[in-house]
């Protein structure tokens, strides 16, 4: 089968109503968990139930935020929804995980973020007080990242129709810069460059759970990057090398590996990274060690990821590691014209192994 | 991290590589028996660093992959009922069994947890009195002791609402039926680690002398894996076939007695079907009589249900070392993570999801062709 010949083009006769792939999602007559994992089964929902109902080419380009042009002005454009349990866990909660969240979608598309929106559901039975702290911290976030909450929403829904409380945020940014930044613009000779730890959030979080036993003095990295990214783009403006700016993610849920391999794949090229230079916290480490899981694949809520050009990528990282929220930052691999959409890592030991998506959510392991 | 990093590092890996290089005079083909070397194996790309004369087959040594169809129905069976909560390691969830997996039974409101301890399903029982827990004990001589733990405790405490159901397999039976079979290709193993903590390894000295192989017991991290491959490859060349210990930072010839014991007093052994392969003779665990009424395959009755496997799925010869996954014509297409025909393609630790995630020996057209999309069309 010619894999590069897009589904549409395809018989539906000979491939069945849904295009090319053997789709999970059809064999699962419910959505599963793994549906919002990050990895290919998200990726299936969003591309057969979603972008094929409305196709258009800003929706195509699948970048976190869209970037449009409306009289002239450049503006981004996003949206996310949060759904965490615990919703208060050390270094954050729902609320300024919420602010934050959505900020970072606006800056990785090189955007100053300005306005938000926010729609709460709340169940019934909610404290009060609870409410009023995650509003305090959502409050504090958007002080602090620059923006104004100007407009949003509450429905209130019975008691077990909801976890507590799940907030959708909504934002606009104003993209000032001539920056051109897309999941499909990193080419061969490119520097992957990682702004800190990974994993610290999504290991916080699972800390915090219930059903697992284990104490550690982690911290989610919960944290607004627009002021991050701005002076990453003054850098590369001052260059006069904007257009050496390529790509900008911040890899939550699906970990640093899921980013990598979305832009690997929308960029028809291949990346090789280096183990060795990805920084990762003991306490993060250990516990992947004892769980069976792989930092690679694991949330950050304040980390970002950029493909740049050779010519500017120390001049960047420079700045990045002057900036308190990318002090860690490393050049983790570069981008090569080899094994095009796949991501490799020469590990700590000097072997080679493939950094492939994750199909659904990351299972801890028996043994 | 300390303890970790000492065993993970590049330059004494290089070293061991170039010491291996300098023994191995003829091409030898080495087992790992457990499924945690396999994941360390392909997760730091160990295979690419060794000569090619050496040649590393996967061994049996994945539990997930290893239990079952027709247990796993049975799983799915007794998850389904509204009154259980079906308690299981995480990377059982995604195995499929004839009818869909566990996670579809989640979503279609099974109650289904994933625990980290077998303990904690008293825990949940208690919380849960009006409930029915079942946790799904699966395993090597590794994971005995806390399932045996389970059933030891919900008996103390009178426990009406907990029971396992129980595929436990054992690893010397499994070796001994792959050096039997007339297409053995396996000339050295290295041995289980974790399993040998708990039982020692004075079982793998007579398989050694019959069958006249070399069994290094050896650890799961890139060095204890390179230095068990030296003490193979060094064996092999000299004629020789005994049991050596590579992991004796962690374990010693008798094992834990302890935990030896406990297992001892909950299970017996017995005749275990193993995926792929079919029955061998006394080679798993069963709950002895006294604790029968904390079988939930009594419990539930679900004795009856027995279900064939695909035939286009060779998990059983990859299992034993015979074939590799690539050469399964099911590998890639239509067989992948997203679609795994067989247990092997599901868990991380399973021989085809290990090659398909990771690339192992695969050519670099194979490895592109994965790449670009993904799911590995022809």
């Amino acid at each position: 089968m010619d894999t590069t010949k897009p589904a549409s083009e395809e018989s539906v006769a000979t491939l069945g109503p849904f295009g090319e792939c053997p789709l999970p999602i059809f064999e699962h007559p419910q959505i599963v968990l793994g549906h919002g994992s990050g990895g290919k089964l998200s990726a299936e929902l969003i591309e057969k139930v979603f972008v094929s109902r409305f196709r258009n080419s800003t929706l195509e380009k699948m970048d976190d935020q869209a970037v449009l042009e409306i009289a002239g002005t450049r503006l981004a454009f996003t949206t996310d929804s949060f759904v965490v349990t615990p919703i208060f866990f050390p270094g954050g909660d729902i609320g300024s995980l919420a602010v934050n969240g959505t900020v970072n979608d606006l800056a990785m598309g090189g955007a100053k973020p300005l306005y938000l929106a926010a729609a709460f559901i709340l169940e019934e039975g909610l404290p009060a007080s609870d409410l009023a702290r995650v509003v305090d911290s959502m409050a504090a976030a958007a002080r602090n990242a620059g923006v104004q909450l100007v407009t949003g929403d509450t429905k209130v829904v019975n008691r077990g129709k909801g976890d507590k409380v799940f907030i959708t945020t909504t934002g606009i940014g104003l993209v000032d810069r001539g920056t051109q930044l897309s999941a499909d613009r990193a080419r061969p000779g490119d520097k992957i460059l990682l702004s800190g730890y990974i994993g610290d959030h999504g290991i916080t979080i699972l800390s915090q759970r219930e059903n697992l036993e284990f104490e550690s003095a982690l911290e989610s990295d919960c944290a607004a990057l627009n002021g991050l990214v701005d002076a990453m783009l003054d850098e590369a403006a001052a260059a006069n090398a904007l257009d050496g700016f390529r790509v900008m993610r911040d890899p939550t849920r699906g970990g640093v590996a899921t980013v990598l391999n979305e832009i690997a794949g929308r960029s028809k090229a291949g990346m090789e990274l280096r183990e060795t230079q990805i920084p990762v916290r003991d306490a993060v480490r250990g516990a992947c060690e004892m769980l069976g899981l792989d930092p690679l694949y694991v949330a950050n809520e304040g980390k970002l990821v950029a493909i740049v050009a050779p010519q500017i990528a120390d001049r960047v990282l420079a700045v990045m590691q002057r900036h308190p929220l990318g002090a860690e930052s490393r050049i983790i691999g570069e981008v090569v014209e080899q094994h095009p959409g796949m991501v490799l890592m020469k590990t700590s030991v000097g072997g080679t192994r493939v950094v492939d998506v994750l199909f659904g959510e990351q299972l801890p392991r028996i043994c | 991290m300390k303890y970790l990093d000492e065993y993970r590092d590049g330059d004494i890996a290089a070293k061991l590589v170039e010491r291996i290089k300098r023994a191995q005079t003829k091409p030898w083909v080495i087992m790992e028996v457990c499924g945690g070397q396999t994941h360390s194996i392909v997760k730091n790309g160990i295979d690419h660093l060794l000569p090619k004369g050496v040649e590393l087959v996967h061994g049996p040594g994945c539990p997930v992959c290893v239990t079952p169809l027709e247990m796993i129905d049975k799983a799915h069976a007794i998850a389904r009922r509204p009154d259980v909560i079906f308690c299981s390691f995480g990377d059982m969830l995604r195995v499929p069994g004839s009818d869909g997996d566990l996670f579809s039974i989640k979503s279609q409101g099974g109650d289904v947890r994933v625990v980290y301890s077998p303990l904690d399903c008293l825990k949940i029982a208690r919380a849960n009195p009006d409930k029915q827990v079942v946790f799904f004990a699966i395993g090597f001589e590794t994971t005995a002791p806390a399932n045996a733990m389970l059933a030891w405790q919900a008996r103390q405490n009178g426990m009406t609402n907990v029971s396992l159901l129980v595929s436990h397999v054992l690893v010397p039976p499994a070796i001994e039926a792959i050096l039997s079979s007339p297409q053995n290709r396996v000339q050295g193993f290295l041995g289980p680690g974790h399993v040998c903590a708990v039982v020692g390894y004075t079982e793998y000295e007579p398989l050694a002398a019959r069958f006249h192989v070399p069994i290094v017991v050896t650890g799961f991290e890139p060095l204890d894996i390179l230095e068990g491959v030296l003490m193979v490859v060094e064996q092999l060349e000299s004629g020789r076939g005994e049991v050596e210990n590579q992991y004796s930072r962690i374990l010693a010839r008798g094992g834990n007695q302890p935990a030896q014991d406990l297992i001892a007093k909950v299970f017996e052994v017995s005749d275990r079907k193993w995926r792929g392969v079919g029955t061998i003779p006394r080679s798993g665990f069963q709950l002895r009589a006294d604790f029968h009424d904390f079988d939930a395959e009594r419990r539930f009755n679900v004795h009856a249900i027995d279900t064939m496997e695909p035939e286009i799925c060779i998990a059983g010869q990859i299992l034993q070392g015979i074939k590799k996954p690539h050469d399964c014509p099911a590998f890639g297409n239509p067989c992948t993570p997203q679609h795994p025909l067989g247990a092997t393609m599901v868990s991380a630790e399973g021989a085809c999801a290990a090659y398909y995630a990771y690339g192992r020996h695969l050519k670099d057209a194979d490895l592109v062709m994965i790449g670009a999309n993904g799911h590995g069309h022809n």
